[in-house]
């Protein structure tokens, strides 16, 4: 029997050899064999311990039975026009069976500007929902039981002052915050390499950051005050390996400032959550994730001496790849995006959003929302993917490139530690430059011809006509949003409000915690820009370094 | 050629801009890039310092017709005469309108690094 084994694996390994075969690299450097075996995947150590899900280091899944007993959260992104307008879109996810919103807001929102500044001319409503005061997220909430339906909000920059609005508007209707779930995404240091959402200097940045998890790790203690985003990183030109380097080397930034503050790791570490990419190679992204489950584990019990589990779970939303998606053809996006799917279920991701196939040309369309809704929900009900954990578990190639990837991640992040840590590689424009570089090599390539990419450069139809609707931008609910801003500041009480600003500006001044005197100026109905304003009066702004 | 590369809006996407960048650079041109959320007078400013002989805008946001209105407008105040093109995510329908509000070229979503290092080039010849 043995000898038969070994006949066919040399017959194998010979053909390999008489053919000349094409060599393939992964987009992260790994080289990939025709054939995998067991050696490859166990080496010669007979007696590797077996992993389980659910159990540290959490390779194969963060829970015992992952889908089997809960399937994944589905989280389209969403968010346009006037909180009216999205409140109409949310109703329309929530009765189609999404379980959980995922908020975009607009440029002048995120940006911390209201929609009266002359700065956010033509931005209003435009890329998401435009928030000014409470008063628009008691609409855009309104009929939404925030106890049922958990809220993931899409702000980095200006992220202190949505919380604290979303906290505000929770405890008016109601709402223990000692039980409110949600998300905030919330990791401005991504900001500074790819998205360019950034206000405030690098280090108050984070200083903004860090007070929301000590804020949530004493008030609001399930809810997630950061989604650590490998994801824009890697759109802005990293590759999977840096992805998850940089985000891990950020997460840990962020910990460590946290720690500073005399919190245990085992008080918040368990609420850091990540986003990360998807589009590129099935097997290297399935491979990535599971690298990534065993590394952050180690890091967090090793490196940080977390106690508890829960504090060394990788918590993920998957399932975007912005980058992957073309203009041509915007059908066959939806083909992608599907695959992006399965890839984020055999990855063991807690919740999922998909690209819609007209984003490369702009925010979706209903219909749009609902293929993607509908492109999930197949996948979960009808192709068998929850029905057993990690399935890919034990292939030989997964596990390889899984080992591969663990010291790959690991080499990537001492890079980061000798460029003087995360903050600093940020501040200094160090990481822009690198991954700016590798995105102008990878399209270069794409033109090429070297890396295919369907309808693009190769099977191109020339004199392309358009088939899909394409979402339009509201001018009238951008003026009305104006408009209602307006009336806001003029009704509320400004003696009291000048007050409640002043304070925010001192706790700024002292160094406290802003959280709790932002919540008090946003109950008041504050507006986003006068918060950040004050905020910039003490701050400074960012002051971008040219790299590229 | 000098070339300034700018943001104007609130726009972050820099992917495409920097990507340009590198490549009018490896084309032996000199690029100026001004960085995220410019104001259309602060471009216009740095024009006249910089003397570029062609400004590009990179705007993906979908404020592209506005934005070069405003361009439009502060460049025949400023009384410059350089030429500027614009690019990101426009759609091809609003190739004309854009065309018409002053850009020189404007270049649709899709458009290859190699059409917009061409046409530069055969810009010097023009102007």
């Amino acid at each position: 029997m043995e000898k038969k084994t070994t006949d066919k694996k040399k017959a194998c390994t010979e053909q390999s050899r008489s053919e000349e075969i094409k060599k393939v690299f992964l987009e992260s450097g790994f080289e990939v064999k025709p054939v995998y075996t067991f050696k490859d995947a166990y080496g010669k150590n007979l007696n590797t311990e077996e992993e389980l899900p659910g159990q540290y280091p959490f390779t194969r899944g963060i829970h015992p039975l992952m889908y089997r007993k809960r399937p994944f959260t589905i989280r389209q992104y969403a968010g346009f026009a006037s909180p009216e307008e999205t409140n109409e879109r949310f109703q329309f996810l929530i009765k189609n069976g999404q379980t959980g919103l995922n908020v975009a807001f607009d440029l002048s929102t995120q940006c911390g500007l209201d929609s009266d500044d002359s700065r956010a001319l033509g931005e209003v409503g435009r890329v998401g929902m435009a928030i000014d005061t409470l008063e628009d997220f008691e609409i855009a909430f309104k009929g939404i039981d925030l106890d049922k339906i958990t809220v993931s909000m899409t702000i980095n920059g200006s992220a202190i002052v949505l919380m604290a609005m979303y906290f505000a508007l929770a405890e008016k209707r109601g709402y223990d915050l000692k039980n409110l779930r949600g998300t905030a995404q919330n990791d401005i240091l991504k900001e500074f390499i790819g998205r360019g959402t950034w206000i405030f200097p690098v280090d108050k940045s984070v200083k903004l950051v860090v007070d929301t998890i000590e804020y949530c790790a004493k008030h609001v203690p399930k809810y997630s005050p950061v989604s650590v985003c490998g994801y824009h990183i890697r759109e802005s030109g990293a590759n999977p390996v840096q992805e998850m380097a940089y985000a891990f080397c950020i997460a840990k930034a962020y910990s460590d400032e946290t720690m500073k503050r005399g919190i245990d790791i085992d008080e918040f570490a368990s609420r850091l959550s990540y986003n990360f990419d998807i589009y590129g190679n099935l097997f290297e992204q399935i491979a990535k994730f599971r690298a990534g489950r065993r590394l952050w584990a180690k890091i967090m019990r090793e490196e940080y001496h977390a106690k508890k589990d829960e504090s060394c779970w990788l918590r993920m939303i998957a399932g975007g790849g912005g980058a992957g998606l073309t203009k041509e053809q915007p059908e066959n996006n939806i083909v992608r995006t599907a695959y992006y799917a399965l890839v984020s279920a055999l990855s063991g991701t807690q919740t999922m959003a998909l690209c819609t196939y007209d984003e490369a040309f702009t925010i979706p369309t209903e219909k749009a929302a609902e293929i993607a809704l509908r492109t999930m929900q197949i996948m979960m009900h009808e192709v068998g993917v929850c029905d057993t954990v990690d399935p890919l578990g034990g292939s030989y190639y997964i596990e390889t490139l899984t080992n591969q990837f663990e010291n790959a991640i690991c080499e990537s992040m001492k890079e980061v530690d000798k460029w003087g840590g995360i903050i600093n590689a940020v501040a200094t424009g160090k990481i822009q430059e690198a991954v700016s570089y590798q995105a102008y090599e990878r399209e270069k390539a794409t033109q090429e011809g070297k890396i295919l990419k369907v309808g693009v450069n190769c099977y191109r139809k020339e004199e392309e006509k358009h088939s899909v609707e394409f979402h339009p931008y509201n001018v009238e609910a951008a003026k009305k949003q104006v408009e209602k801003l307006k009336k806001k500041r003029a009704e509320r009480n400004n003696d009291e409000m000048k007050k409640l600003l002043d304070a925010v500006r001192e706790d700024a001044k002292k160094n406290n915690n802003l959280m709790p005197s932002i919540i008090s100026a946003v109950k008041e109905y504050a507006t986003v820009g006068e918060i950040i304003g004050v905020l910039k009066e003490v701050y400074g702004e960012y002051n971008e370094p040219i790299f590229f | 050629m000098k070339i300034l590369l700018a943001k104007p809006g609130l726009d972050g996407h820099d992917v495409g801009v920097k990507v340009l960048a590198h490549a009018l650079k490896e084309a032996g041109h000199e690029v100026v890039y001004t960085g995220l959320r410019k104001s259309i007078e602060d471009i216009v400013a740095r024009a006249k310092k910089e003397n570029p002989a062609v400004i590009g805008l990179s705007i993906l946001s979908g404020t592209h017709q506005i934005l070069c209105e405003k361009m439009n407008e502060e460049m025949k105040k400023s009384s410059l005469q350089i030429p500027w093109i614009v690019g990101g995510n426009i759609p091809a329908e609003d190739v004309s309108s854009l065309e018409k509000s002053g850009a020189k070229k404007a270049f649709a979503t899709g458009t290859t690094i190699e059409t917009v290092v061409g046409y530069i080039k055969d810009l010097k010849g023009r102007i």
